[in-house]
């Protein structure tokens, strides 16, 4: 029988899972795994939200990406030049053709702050940091030791990021960290976003703007930015609103990986992003490609949790299409983030497509031992020991002790009085 | 009396979205718009049957969306619907309010 070829674009997070899951599941005599990424550096992104305040150092963040991968599969390391989809073929910038029987879309998705006009100009790496980058994060580590005070200002360029929680945890670290360098009374803290509120989700929203006010943080809701204006240090939105500010932590526009627009296969915001049936993970347009992750356009959040929900599902229904069957397995949308509140303690939500989060206890009912939309210490212990989830048990495709699905069950699904 | 009848038959949410965008008239569009204070131009006619026509489509809208639509930038979607544009135009158009994703 004549070997076939599955080939995985990416070895992040969900490439990584992907490549491990499709290993155990596939058989070798059968199927080559080839995996393609450009770094050999596998970074923990959750970590990089730590770096800014020394909580974690760069080290504890990084490892081979190899170390991650079967040994059986091939991991090549290459810049992706392009996938040609009508000759299921590959090809990488070094200019070896892969061609395909499957192929695995786990490109992910990465910050472009050169969208915003002034955002990476003069004022780059200076008074304008990142953090969702290795050198964004470590830069912005070196700015805050020595940085004396004034208006801080958190921005979303756009409301399609990745880890949308991450800028609110970022503040909130923030907060924590410039209370304990006893210097809080010299920072006024903003936090400017597209959206109408702190948050996409109604009781969330309620919750986190308890937790912001409570902290004596300024909200600047609607604001959707245009430019910055270096020589003023001023945001500018569409509608001509202006936020001032000595310090700027951006969250840029989040696009998908220029491969896709090369292989004309984005979606029509031009943001990159594969579409993709919500609930098969099959690309809507090929029938043997398959996208996870980050790069879809899925209406699910960009996050690890996401990727790894979705792995089970894109595991069962790689095997369906290879056996001739419909793709039965669905995947709900189902999401779980930790949101890190600062001094210790941290809440956690987990929602699905049709369910926002709600409070209640996870991943148990009653005893927990997290809490949903509460601020806890448990959920801070439990998001310190996820980094070892992440590493010995999320990567290798090992079944994690929490359901693929979301669940009810621990939810109180009764409306809160608080709610507008 | 007329408009009577109408309101009378058509449901909208707790926001004033349509609940069922296949209730949408141009009529509604324009008292939705009045009530907007957004007098509407043939520019705002293209971009509100854009929205209509991406949404029957399935598309999830976002801003950014309409601003590569070749219709109108993002700055003249705010001049057109100033405040929020997609979720004054959403309304307007009688599709759902823009969802963000998370």
């Amino acid at each position: 029988m004549k070997v076939r070829n599955l080939v995985i674009l990416g070895a992040g997070t969900a490439g990584t899972m992907m490549a491990n899951k499709l290993h155990k599941s596939l058989n070798a005599s059968e199927w080559k795994i080839t995996i393609v990424d450009r770094d050999e550096t596998h970074y923990y992104q959750p970590g990089f939200l730590f770096i800014p305040f020394g909580i974690y150092k760069p080290e504890d963040v990084m490892k081979p990406k190899a170390d991650f991968l079967p040994n059986e599969a091939t991991f090549i390391i290459d810049e992706i030049e392009k996938i040609q989809p009508e000759k299921n073929e590959v090809i990488l910038k070094g200019g070896q053709n892969l061609p395909y029987d499957i192929l695995v879309v786990a490109t992910g998705t990465i910050p472009v702050p050169k969208e915003t006009e002034g955002l990476k100009g003069k004022l780059w790496y200076k008074d304008i940091f990142d953090f969702y980058t290795f050198e964004g994060t470590t830069r912005l580590a070196k700015k805050l030791e020595n940085w004396k005070g004034g208006k801080l200002v958190i921005n979303l360029a756009e409301t399609l990021i990745k880890c949308p929680v991450a800028p609110l945890e970022f503040t909130f670290l923030a907060d924590a960290f410039f209370t304990e360098k006893g210097m809080r009374d010299k920072v006024e803290i903003f936090y400017v976003t597209p959206l109408s509120g702190a948050f996409t989700k109604p009781k969330t929203t309620v919750f986190l703007s308890k937790l912001l006010k409570e902290k004596n943080i300024n909200v600047v809701p609607d604001f959707y930015l245009q430019r910055v204006d270096e020589d003023r240090k001023v945001l500018v939105s569409f509608d001509e609103k202006e936020v001032p500010f000595d310090l700027l932590v951006s969250v840029p526009v989040n696009k998908g990986d220029e491969l896709i627009a090369r292989s004309n296969m984005g979606d029509e915001d031009g943001l990159n992003f594969i579409p993709t049936n919500k609930e098969t993970l099959k690309a809507l347009k090929q029938d043997n490609i398959f996208v996870i992750g980050d790069a879809t356009n899925v209406p699910a959040s960009k996050a690890g949790s996401v990727a790894h929900f979705e792995g089970e599902v894109l595991t069962e229904n790689i095997l369906s299409y290879i056996a001739g069957e419909s793709l039965e397995a669905k995947f709900d949308g189902h999401s779980n983030c930790f949101i890190e509140t600062g001094f210790g303690k941290a809440s956690l939500i987990d929602f699905n497509y049709d369910t926002e989060p709600l409070p209640g206890k996870y991943p148990w009912p009653v005893v927990g031992p997290m809490g949903l939309l509460k601020v806890t210490r448990a959920n801070h212990f439990g998001k310190l020991m996820f980094k070892w989830v992440y590493w010995h048990m999320l990567l290798t495709g090992k079944k994690l002790p929490v359901s693929n699905h979301m669940s009810m069950a621990g939810k109180e699904t009764e409306t809160e009085t608080e709610l507008v | 009396m007329e408009t009577a009848t109408i309101e009378k038959q058509i449901e909208v949410n707790q926001e004033g979205y349509l609940k069922d965008s296949s209730q949408w008239s141009e009529d509604w569009a324009k008292k939705i718009a009045t009530e907007n204070n957004i007098p509407l131009t043939p520019k705002h006619w293209d971009v509100l049957h854009w929205l209509r026509k991406k949404h029957e489509e399935g598309v999830a809208l976002s801003i950014r969306k309409v601003g590569n639509s070749g219709l109108v930038d993002i700055k003249q979607f705010y001049g057109l619907f100033p405040g929020g544009p997609l979720k004054i135009a959403s309304k307007i158009a009688g599709i759902p309010k823009p969802v963000s994703c998370i």
